[in-house]
């Protein structure tokens, strides 16, 4: 597998002195066909990132290539095999759809003829037949981030950028544009994606580097990451009269200290074999006739993970776990 | 040759906007229209301009004003774009760097166009007649057009500079609306503090509106104080601030462009 996209000790700064580092030293690299999810709270570089690879902005020093090509050498050949839909909606709201497809197929350098072809594959493609013809502006956000996506994909790019596609979607929209861009995953293009959604890079990432402050404080698949910051846990809750007796049993089996949140009747001990684990707790509970109110192994979700690599909460969790509790469980 | 190509693909989207909302259009035709009707009835009276109908003298002065204004329409539009992410998106496109800003000031050239024809018809209706040739009126058009798109390029950097479509409208009307009113556009200049009166004669406003009424057959009165350059070359002057705008704001324009960044 090769790498499409590289990038080298990349430093921005911002201000008169220098005096904002929005990049400071961040490397990463993305192999083909793979997905890539930069996480990180607002302001930590994702953007900034995202606005260099695609040419749009040049980085004070380092190095950064995309499908070999260096972005800051040659960005117009970089221009013309990445594709790049970002944070806010980048299409003409007064036009239509049709309109909008078409006028980025003409700037594609498409013939006439083959941006009509090329528009009217896209509207299916994205389930916008239907309103091809009214103005984005009468759009829901959902179908106006998929006419976005659409946008960015006219010529089939190598490389796709998607700058926090589903910031600012209600959950349905969100769902829907995860299905859309798995599919795209699919097809094989190598996409680069920045998100503040834990939830997200879980569910599309092959690979997750985290930044805060400009540079990358960690890196892995999701699996890995919550590997690093703690194996799973047993938690169960039990009637008030049965926490001692039920504590006992854990520890006894597990080998190792239960925490106890007594006005819950809550009992949490670190669960090293898992699902074994769990089993032979509820065997033992059976036994001695305890029957838990709730019981389950909790891996760590990426806020935990966030929370022990940054040390400080990311800044959108509490609407994250609002967002996303309506559709957990769909993986 | 794609540079052009790509610069009309722009071109045609702000057209197509207008087909999609007409309103804008209306709209930017109702104030000129608005003005010659305020102007002719209103102060027209008041204002004394002997050996000739106000109306012949002050429809060169709304032509002129109307073109000037074009730098706000272009930096409103730009800075929209760029508010709501479209520079950034055509930025990532493998088109050249320039075709973008011009699409956009031949968009806005395009505009001027309908504009001036429906205030020529309003003008015709209350009393307008211009007394010179068809090849003289045909000239005075076409200067007017090409001062407005000389204009046009002081709204792309201004516009791309201040990056929020209200601030580009404040900034704009704060510079251009004394700019069209210090000058020989409305009433004659001679009733201004002498101090004023030197600015209102080298006011690139002041040498189109005189150059334009020129063409259009009128007697260089109205605004004429002194036997300076300006007042006597009004014409070889403002092509000289033309010359001037388009070499000053093209290269800055497109400058800015390459390297813009929305806030």
């Amino acid at each position: 597998m090769s790498a499409s996209i590289i990038a080298e000790d990349l430093v921005k700064t911002y201000g008169a002195h220098h005096e904002v580092r929005a990049l400071d030293g961040l490397s990463l690299t993305v192999n083909e066909g793979t997905v890539l999810s930069l996480l990180g709270p607002n302001g930590s570089g994702k953007t900034t990132t995202v606005r260099i690879l695609a040419t749009l902005l040049r980085p004070d020093s380092g190095r950064a290539q995309v499908a070999g090509i260096d972005v800051v050498k040659n960005p117009q050949k970089v221009r013309e095999i990445i594709g790049l839909s970002g944070q806010y909606a980048a299409v003409d709201e007064t036009l239509t759809g049709w309109d909008n497809l078409i006028m980025f197929g003409r700037l594609y350098h498409l013939s006439g003829r083959g941006a009509k072809v090329r528009a009217a594959e896209l509207l299916e493609k994205f389930s916008l037949t239907d309103a091809a013809k009214r103005p984005i502006k009468t759009y829901s956000g959902g179908m106006r981030r998929r006419l976005d996506l659409a946008a960015s994909l006219i010529v089939k790019p190598k490389v796709l950028f998607l700058d926090e596609p589903t910031t600012g979607l209600d959950p349905r929209g969100r769902q829907e544009m995860w299905e859309v861009i798995n599919e795209l995953v699919k097809g094989g293009v190598t996409l680069l994606l920045t998100t503040q959604y834990l939830e997200e890079a879980d569910q599309l990432a092959d690979e997750i580097v985290v930044i805060d402050h400009g540079h990358v404080i960690a890196q892995g698949t999701a699996d890995s990451l919550k590997r690093e910051v703690g194996g799973e846990r047993l938690e169960l809750s039990v009637n008030s009269e049965n926490l001692d007796k039920a504590k006992g049993i854990v520890e006894r089996l597990t080998n190792s200290v239960a925490t106890e949140d007594s006005q819950m009747h809550k009992i949490s001990v670190a669960a090293p074999e898992g699902t074994r684990t769990l089993i032979e707790t509820l065997r033992q509970l059976d036994t001695a006739g305890i029957q838990p109110l709730d019981i389950a192994l909790k891996r760590p979700s990426l806020d935990d993970v966030f929370l022990a690599l940054t040390g400080h909460v990311a800044e959108e969790q509490i609407e994250e776990v609002v967002g996303a509790k309506s559709k957990r469980g769909k993986r | 040759m794609n540079a052009m190509r790509d610069a009309l693909v722009i071109t045609k989207r702000q057209l197509l906007q207008l087909l999609r909302v007409p309103e804008v259009l209306i709209f930017s035709t109702i104030q000129p229209v608005m003005f010659v009707l305020l102007f002719r009835y209103v102060f027209g009276g008041a204002i004394n301009t002997p050996g000739v109908d106000y109306v012949q003298l002050l429809m060169p002065g709304i032509f002129v004003q109307t073109v000037a204004f074009t730098v706000a329409s272009t930096a409103l539009g730009l800075a929209e774009d760029m508010q709501k992410g479209l520079i950034d998106r055509f930025r990532s496109l493998p088109i050249s760097r320039s075709a973008v800003v011009v699409g956009r000031t031949l968009g806005d050239a395009t505009l001027n166009v309908v504009v001036l024809i429906v205030m020529a018809f309003t003008g015709l209706l209350v009393g307008w007649r211009p007394s010179s040739s068809l090849f003289e009126v045909f000239a005075g058009f076409l200067f007017l057009l090409i001062f407005g798109y000389a204009m046009s390029w002081m709204g792309v950097l201004v516009g791309l500079s201040v990056r929020d479509s209200r601030v580009a409208n404040s900034a704009v009307f704060l510079f251009v609306f004394p700019m069209t009113f210090l000058s020989n556009a409305f009433a004659p200049t001679t009733g201004m503090p002498r101090p004023l009166q030197y600015v209102a004669e080298w006011n690139p406003v002041s040498t189109m509106v005189a150059g334009v009424r020129d063409l259009f057959g009128l007697e260089p009165i109205f605004g004429v104080t002194a036997n300076s350059f300006p007042s006597q070359n009004p014409l070889i002057m403002s092509l000289i601030y033309i010359g001037l705008l388009m070499a000053i704001f093209i290269p800055l324009s497109v400058r800015k462009y390459k390297n813009v960044t929305p806030k």
